[in-house]
């Protein structure tokens, strides 16, 4: 198979019946699959709530290993909308001229680097390092602080051998509190210092509160942006001409970009808890169990997109759900969309082709579904 | 060339002139509060809804499926709601009035 390409692992269950179980430590969850009911539940947050436990929503389930709600996305309407008005504004920046001068400017340098080079491992040597510099033009803080996150590897709240590992999230959780301790101290132009001075409702965000934005900001954006840098690439390895293209016409970027998030879809699922008895695909769901709603499979139903398993970069009307979908969608997809926009006009300036040495496939295991989502590694040269 | 007129939430009126180009890049480029069209007009994020004026409906036609799709979850969607990033800039449209949505 190549490098590039990833299978719909969902196609025969969403068909024939629309829905399957996942079992999840004890806390099973109704996965559901086709896109009109992932989005129909995902639109029906007063049956389906995010504002459950913390950790619950998520798959697997992180109820064992955090105690803090993560904002917004762990919040429910009406104070939902609060939240989120507080940070909509803080992750639109990317759109500014000058937030997307430095983005270029970092993504430029690192792509520099990688063609002088004979052969590189994307994941940790590309896609990490990218990830982590541009999260500090979102958080507005010096450059140099990337290289402690980069250091702490590609998966900061998971070890290779198992999805939830306490220790390592708390690496993250330790390093937030102090981080947040040095916004009080010494108060910047950073996202800290910005939420330490907000007020949602007339009351101050609390400590906890700031803590809960800043693990979904860090949390959100790693995996599911390393996955679509290093997918991106192994697509383009195996498809110079669409580098080509994409240089002789960038007004294809941003169609590019939607399709690549449509078939790569780096984030699989996201969990609900039903606040009452309901029922999906004429199944019944019980009040206080989890639903999942499964994007990746959505994004591949033959009903909406046309050869959904073909990557079609100019691909028109694309309803992908990638970046969720309703009240909670995405709080970083200005910043993702913009990362990929500036990487793939960079790419196809300054790159001519790509030489896939070794692979090694990350799949997810879902229980019945084994799904590729990325690579645990990706060898490749570039070339001028 | 194509006169269009977005009325905001808080009731500024803005006209423009398009001659290319979709509506909902007519109003990104000229920053009309509340079209944000974050995926750049492929249908996929439903940030460029209007309403339009009940008397230009005819001008601009109703949604296709998958656009319908989209509005058919939005909170905000009435009987005239369009995704502007789906109603192409021409002669036709000129001098339509849309409110937007958000």
């Amino acid at each position: 198979m190549k490098v590039s390409e990833f299978p719909d692992a969902f196609k025969k269950e969403r068909e024939e019946k629309g829905y399957d179980s996942i079992e999840d430590q004890n806390d099973p969850a109704m996965m559901i699959l086709g896109h009109k009911d992932v989005r129909k539940c995902a639109h029906q947050w007063q049956t389906f709530q995010s504002g459950a436990k913390p950790g619950r929503i998520v798959i697997p389930s992180e109820v064992n290993i955090r105690e803090t709600r993560q904002i917004p996305f762990e919040v429910d309407p009406p104070e939902h909308k609060s939240y989120r008005n507080l940070l909509e504004a803080w992750f639109k920046r990317p759109l500014n001229e000058d937030y997307k001068n430095q983005l270029t400017t970092q993504i430029e340098s690192i792509v520099d680097e990688v063609l002088n080079k004979d052969a590189i491992e994307v994941v940790g040597d590309f896609s990490l390092p990218l990830q982590s510099r541009a999260l500090t033009l979102l958080l507005n803080i010096p450059y140099s602080e990337a290289d402690l996150w980069i250091s702490w590897g590609t998966h900061v709240f998971r070890s290779e051998d198992t999805a939830l590992d306490a220790d390592k999230a708390n690496i993250l959780y330790n390093y937030i509190d102090q981080e947040i301790d040095k916004a009080i101290e010494n108060p910047s132009e950073s996202l800290y210092s910005q939420l330490l001075n907000s007020k949602v409702n007339g009351k101050k965000l609390t400590k906890e509160e700031v803590k809960g934005v800043m693990i979904l900001t860090f949390a959100g954006g790693r995996d599911t942006v390393i996955n679509a840098v290093t997918n991106s690439i192994a697509y383009f390895s195996e498809h110079p001409n669409s580098l080509k293209a994409l240089k002789e016409n960038p007004a294809m970027i941003n169609k590019a970009v939607e399709e690549l998030v449509r078939y790569f879809t780096p984030l699989t699922q996201m969990g609900r808890v039903a606040t009452k008895d309901a029922e999906v695909c004429e199944h019944a769901v019980k009040a206080d169990s989890r639903i999942a709603l499964n994007w990746a499979s959505a994004n591949r139903d033959e009903r909406v997109f046309e050869n959904p398993n073909e990557v079609v970069l100019d691909r028109k009307v694309n309803p992908h759900l990638s970046f969720g979908f309703g009240i909670h969608n995405c709080l970083g997809a200005t910043h993702a969309r913009q990362i990929l926009r500036i990487l793939l006009a960079t790419l196809s300036k300054k790159v001519t082709s790509i030489d896939v040495l070794e692979a090694k496939e990350n799949i997810e295991d879902l229980g019945n579904f084994k799904r590729k989502v990325g690579f645990d590694s990706l060898k490749v040269q570039f070339n001028k | 060339m194509a006169k269009i007129t977005f009325i905001t939430s808080d009731n500024e009126t803005i006209t423009l002139e398009g001659t290319s180009g979709s509506v909902m890049e007519l109003a990104v480029n000229n920053n009309v509060k509340g079209i944000d069209g974050d995926c750049g007009g492929v249908c996929s994020c439903a940030t460029c809804h209007v309403h339009v004026a009940p008397e230009d409906f005819a001008k601009t036609g109703g949604p296709e499926e998958l656009e319908n799709d989209m509005l058919e979850f939005d909170d905000l969607t009435n009987e005239y709601s369009r995704l502007s990033c789906q109603l192409q800039i021409s002669e036709a449209l000129d001098g339509i009035v849309l409110k937007v949505a958000k």
